[in-house]
């Protein structure tokens, strides 16, 4: 944390090290491509995510209704159990819930709220983290200081306490008719606001050692731009464990915000995520309708868990002494 | 060895606890906690209730809820028809051992009317009182009020020497920084005493050997076990964990009856389930606001289709209801109790004939911790307005969420519930409610709403000592809130209380309170 | 070593003022107190006097430094909903949430670590394989679908274990503890298990991570060559070895763990401080949420910090120049 750019500056007339050819990234690739066909464990995951995430996209063409369109539940059809059942209904395959909303669709819609809360959290926390991390790893001095010190507040919180916060005052303070459609930027921006510092911290860990390095050097004498010299050689050589950590962040951000909603905090009843779901079934347990809320907790578990080993095969398979 | 001796010392009091188990204990799985040992400083029902058990008032009802005797023995109107002379019950002692008098009743009247107390609105009429001698008390009025006796059913009697000394004189005052010292520690008369309170987690009530009237319960100690969760409170009542619930969910009726060794106690509530609406220029959105037309309110009501929510989402337990107040209650009259068709494309032509336009949107408040299944009954009503072209904005929060929006008109439509508690009489919502917003009245017209005509009926029953007179004067009030349809009535909600078969007598009463000085458990329980 | 101690301790205070700016924000900013504390019946001008009594007409710097002063003397203010000292509220739940995470700390370093050498030790074979997915299975459930699932198995269906609350409490002085009474015992499997799954699959798969590394070390070959029984090498020396890491992670999870209890908590009904924490969040209880805020980090803060010194002390090439040039030597 005590380094700043004054170190990287003093580097200059370090000995010359080789640079790396890129070629040597195409050829890890094709390497991660081979370690990926003879894992049937992270194909198998691949093939579930890709079938969860074409049938959530798809969702307004595929199912029998719209569970976010007030208009379209129907009172008459609550508490319609799955369609093997003797008083189950066609075209409610999984049964309604309490409202008459089909559990399918509510599933189906509410998986793409998942992964699109899951997606855009990594990529609001990857892109504040980059460009924070390379920012303070490259320029230090104060700006290092302080986005730093900013990241040790944050982690110095538990995460799940921050994204608590950050919802809870939010519904306090949005008028209601903002908070419907706010409610999944909300969350988007709870869990990133506490994620971004790891990749913040990587980065610039991996900036100030390239910083030192002659090929920075060389382009920084040869006065090309410093957002090009980050951009092409600093960014690809970290992007290793960014890859690995981004993956896993992206399960975690998926059961983050189910856990939001689980606790009230996260989306709103008529606009149920997985975790709301979830958390209105529970109500009904004892009552016999057990549908309500174990699909959808089988569809958050599949989820969560294909993310997982996605992230765990490219985590053994990028790690060079596993291997 | 220190710590050794000490681990033993608190096994000891572990074993004894284990003996305090074979004691009649009625353990009762509430929905939620009380806000405080003290009653004057957290204006609910729920928690006034159960301190009942703790604190009395001057009167009580009994188990038909009519009015009797309790720390008073007999009252009378003075001359001048303002002033109240109660006689106090002899030989009546507090928890603490110091003996019930005159200025205990002056202190509590003077505590729970002061400007910091939450509950002043419960004393509306109240202007001043003095012990005339230990033993009786004279309660002077801002007029003449038939109702003083039903509000002093829930105007509990504290110690004065125990509030001086404690400096708990005046309610607790968050704005001062300190705890009361009565928010923790409770001295009342009641049949129970306070042995113990952790927050959200227990408080257990023990008997009070020494109260002055006869016990019909066989209750030792009472274990107040807030289970917030419906489904955990019902698995604890299966389980055994708890040997009654005053809130059994509905939709786990049928489980809980088939379940060889629970009983379920139901009833229909005396709370009349209530739609608001906004009576202002504009609506929160900043359009003009339709709803001040009497055509709009109905076609909304209209739009509702009552038997739905009644079989659907309160599994037939509720009574339709078309009046604002129960039948039991002063002041009903069953030609009020009539509701309009369920009619769609009569609701659709009022709305184009007042000109609203497709698609208004607007707030529609509920509570999360509110009436029964009242998240359920919300999403359903706003899909029924919502096909008839509206678009409701359902805002569902916990009621300390709610409740500053809902004063503050920053709010539309709302949800509300009245159940004429502690009054159990017409008058109740209609000086609360229905009243324009001024002074003691109207302090729930969150609509803003002003009916002179119904204003006067209502002043005129508020002193009207004929009991005939005064109960014409609210129907007819009542009548004004239904022709211009004020507030539309949904339902009186179902009420479920389950008990296990450790309990052998448990009164339900229709305003859902429990008095558990009438519970009997089977012995050893 | 004096001079690292300082600057631990000075960072560490400044991550706390940082922290309780934020609580100071949230407290001041958001939910109106004057509004949650008034009545009803309030009129304006008992508003006014209510927000001049408080001091919130004051300078926000005035505000700040008399939030700090209070809390660091554990002054948090009066809940709004229970009107109770929002301290005597949070040491009350205190021992609640401690117990639970000291059970559920145990339970994932009993359960993790033979698992995470059973791995490492017979990786590849199918066992290890299971074992491996399942734990990919224990991170991907969300704690409360575990929560939920136990209830319905253990509490509802089989009737075994209580599936809320804490069963009889005994108070050794101001701590309730759930450890002396059989009801207390038996309340506290299902919650702590709940809140360990993801733990267990944590310290299981460092274990792993360590014993693979150590057992290509060159000692561990050379005491197989000697002949030292297998069994001997890998749980005896080999083990010893990597306990290092699974302390310093279980230290620095507890802080996690305490504030992850809040949705096993719920889900339970346990009385603990996270509980106590929803709650507030539900009703917009500023103090509460401001006071656990900070004590939440404090604890998270001191324990990050106790790791980094105990660390240092250990190896003393973690000291930074000045500490050197001190020349500790403890």
């Amino acid at each position: 944390m005590s380094d700043t750019a004054t170190h990287d500056r003093s580097a200059l007339d370090a000995p010359a090290a080789p640079t790396r050819p890129s070629r040597l990234e195409r050829l890890r690739d094709s390497d991660l491509w081979y370690s990926f066909r003879s894992h049937p464990s992270a194909i198998f995951a691949a093939v579930l995510l890709g079938l969860v995430a074409l049938t959530a996209f798809l969702a307004p063409l595929i199912t029998p209704q719209n569970p976010y369109d007030l208009a379209a539940l129907e009172l008459w059809n609550a508490e319609i159990p799955p369609i093997w059942n003797a008083e189950g209904q066609w075209p409610y395959l999984l049964g309604t819930d309490t409202q008459g909303r089909d559990i399918l669709s509510a599933i189906l819609y509410g998986s793409r709220i998942s992964l699109i809360i899951g997606s855009c959290s990594v990529l609001v926390a990857l892109a504040v983290g980059l460009s924070l991390g390379l920012v303070a790893g490259y320029v230090g001095g104060w700006v290092d200081n302080v986005i730093m010190r900013v990241g040790d507040v944050l982690l110095s919180m538990p995460f799940i306490l921050i994204a608590i916060l950050i919802t809870a005052i939010a519904a306090a303070s949005l008028p209601p008719s903002l908070k419907d459609v706010l409610a999944a930027p909300i969350l988007i921006f709870a869990i990133a606001v506490p994620s971004w510092v790891q990749y913040a911290r990587t980065v610039r860990a991996s900036a100030m050692v390239e910083a030192r390095k002659e090929y920075v050097q060389a382009a920084r004498l040869i006065r090309v731009k410093a957002w090009r010299i980050m951009l092409h050689h600093i960014l690809p050589n970290c992007m290793t464990p960014i890859m690995v950590a981004a993956t896993l962040n992206f399960g975690l951000a998926i059961l983050s915000e189910a856990t939001l909603s689980f606790l009230g905090v996260g989306m709103p009843p008529d606009q149920p995520s997985l975790g709301t779901l979830i958390r209105i079934g529970n109500q009904y347990l004892f009552s016999g309708l057990w549908w309500i809320v174990v699909f959808p907790s089988i569809q958050l578990c599949l989820i969560v868990l294909s993310v997982n080993m996605i992230g765990d095969w490219l985590r053994d398979a990028l790690n060079p002494k596993l291997r | 060895m220190h710590i050794r001796n000490l681990l033993l010392a608190t096994v000891a009091v572990a074993g004894l606890a284990g003996a305090a188990q074979a004691e009649n204990t009625l353990k009762w799985g509430a929905n939620r906690d009380i806000g405080s040992l003290d009653p004057y400083s957290y204006g609910d029902s729920f928690t006034i209730n159960v301190l009942n058990h703790v604190y009395e008032g001057l009167v009580r009802y009994n188990k038909d809820l009519k009015i009797e005797p309790a720390l008073a023995t007999s009252w009378e109107i003075l001359e001048d028809n303002v002033t109240w002379r109660f006689k106090l019950r002899e030989g009546v002692t507090f928890h603490n051992g110091n003996p019930f008098t005159a200025d205990d009743v002056v202190a509590s009247l003077t505590r729970v009317s002061d400007d910091a107390s939450p509950l002043k609105g419960n004393l509306p009429a109240y202007v001043s009182s003095k012990a005339v001698d230990d033993l009786t008390v004279d309660i002077t009025l801002n007029g003449t009020y038939p109702l003083l006796l039903n509000d002093l059913t829930n105007i509990h009697i504290f110690d004065k020497e125990w509030m001086t000394e404690h400096d708990a004189l005046k309610p607790t005052d968050i704005g001062a920084g300190v705890e009361g010292y009565a928010t923790y520690n409770a001295n009342g008369t009641g049949p129970f005493s306070v042995e113990s309170r952790q927050p959200d987690a227990k408080t257990v009530f023990v008997k009070n050997p020494g109260w002055w009237d006869t016990p019909q319960h066989n209750l030792d100690r009472i274990e107040l076990l807030p289970v917030t969760s419906a489904a955990t409170r019902v698995a604890a009542l299966l389980s055994g964990e708890i040997n009654f619930t005053n809130d059994a969910p509905v939709q786990d009726l049928p489980r809980l009856e088939a379940a060889p060794n629970v009983s379920v106690l139901e009833g229909v509530d005396l709370r009349t389930v209530m739609i608001g609406f906004p009576f202002r220029d504009k609506l929160t959105t900043g359009a003009d606001n339709p709803f001040k037309d009497v055509k709009a309110r109905e076609a909304l009501y209209k739009a509702i289709d009552l038997d739905l929510i009644h079989q659907k989402v309160m599994r037939g337990k509720s009574r339709i209801a078309g009046a604002t107040v129960a039948p039991p209650i002063p002041g009903y009259a069953p030609e009020l109790d009539t509701v309009p068709g369920f009619d769609p494309e009569a609701a659709k032509a009022l709305l184009a004939e007042v000109g609203v336009p497709e698609g208004l949107e607007f707030e529609f408040n509920c509570l999360s911790d509110g009436l029964v299944n009242e998240e359920q009954f919300c999403q359903a009503i706003a899909s029924m307005w919502s096909r008839i072209g509206l678009k409701p904005k359902l805002d569902v929060a916990p009621r300390a969420v709610q409740t500053p929006k809902r004063t503050g008109g920053k709010t539309d439509i709302y949800i509300l519930g009245w159940a004429t508690l502690p009054m159990l009489d017409a008058y109740s919502p209609l000086l609360q409610i229905f009243h324009t917003k001024e002074g003691n009245s109207g302090v729930f017209n969150w609509g803003d709403w002003s009916f002179p005509e119904l204003d006067k009926l209502v002043d005129a029953a508020g002193s009207e000592l004929d009991l005939d007179k005064r109960i014409a004067l609210e129907t007819e009030a009542l009548g004004i809130v239904k022709k211009e349809h004020i507030m539309v009535p949904l339902h009186q909600q179902p009420m479920a209380w389950a008990v296990t078969d450790e309990v052998s007598e448990m009164p339900l009463f229709p305003d859902n309170k429990p008095r558990l000085w009438f519970a009997q458990v089977n012995p050893g329980s | 070593m004096i001079a690292f101690l300082l600057k631990r301790a000075a960072n560490a205070a400044f991550v706390m003022l940082a922290v309780a700016l934020l609580a100071f924000v949230i407290f001041r900013f958001f939910g109106d107190p004057v509004e949650m504390m008034v009545n009803e019946q309030a009129t304006q001008a008992d508003r006014a006097e209510l927000r001049e009594r408080l001091g919130l007409n004051d300078g926000l710097v005035t505000q700040y430094t008399r939030f700090v002063t209070n809390a660091v003397q554990g002054d948090f203010g009066i809940s709004y909903r229970n009107q109770q000292d929002v301290m005597v509220l949070i040491k009350e739940r205190f021992p609640a949430t401690l117990e639970l995470v000291l059970v559920a700390t145990v339970i994932s370093l009993v359960v993790g670590i033979p698992l995470g050498v059973i791995t490492a030790v017979h990786r590849n074979s199918r066992l290890a394989n299971v074992l491996q997915l399942g734990s990919i299975v224990g991170v991907s459930l969300p704690s409360f679908v575990v929560g939920i699932l136990l209830i319905l198995a253990f509490s509802v269906s089989l009737g075994w274990l209580p599936g809320f609350g804490r069963g009889e409490t005994v108070n050794i002085g101001w701590w309730s503890t759930g450890f002396l009474t059989p009801s207390g015992r038996a309340a506290l499997i299902l919650p702590s298990i709940s809140l360990s799954t993801f733990q267990v699959t944590l310290v299981m798969r460092l274990v792993r991570a360590e014993m693979l590394e150590t057992l290509r070390t060159d000692y561990v070959k050379f005491a197989r060559a000697r002949g030292v029984p297998t069994a001997r090498v890998q749980w005896r020396h080999a083990l010893r070895n990597c306990l290092m890491p699974v302390i310093t992670l279980t230290g620095m999870q507890i802080g996690n763990l305490i504030a992850f209890a809040l949705v096993t908590e719920t889900v339970f009904q346990w009385p603990g401080m996270g509980m106590l924490f929803i709650q507030a969040v539900t009703f917009v209880d500023i103090p509460v949420m401001a006071a656990y805020l900070m004590i939440v980090s404090f604890i998270f803060v001191a324990l990050n910090t106790a790791v980094d010194i105990t660390y240092a002390w250990v190896d003393p090439r973690l000291r930074d120049d000045t500490a050197r040039a001190g020349g500790a030597n403890g």
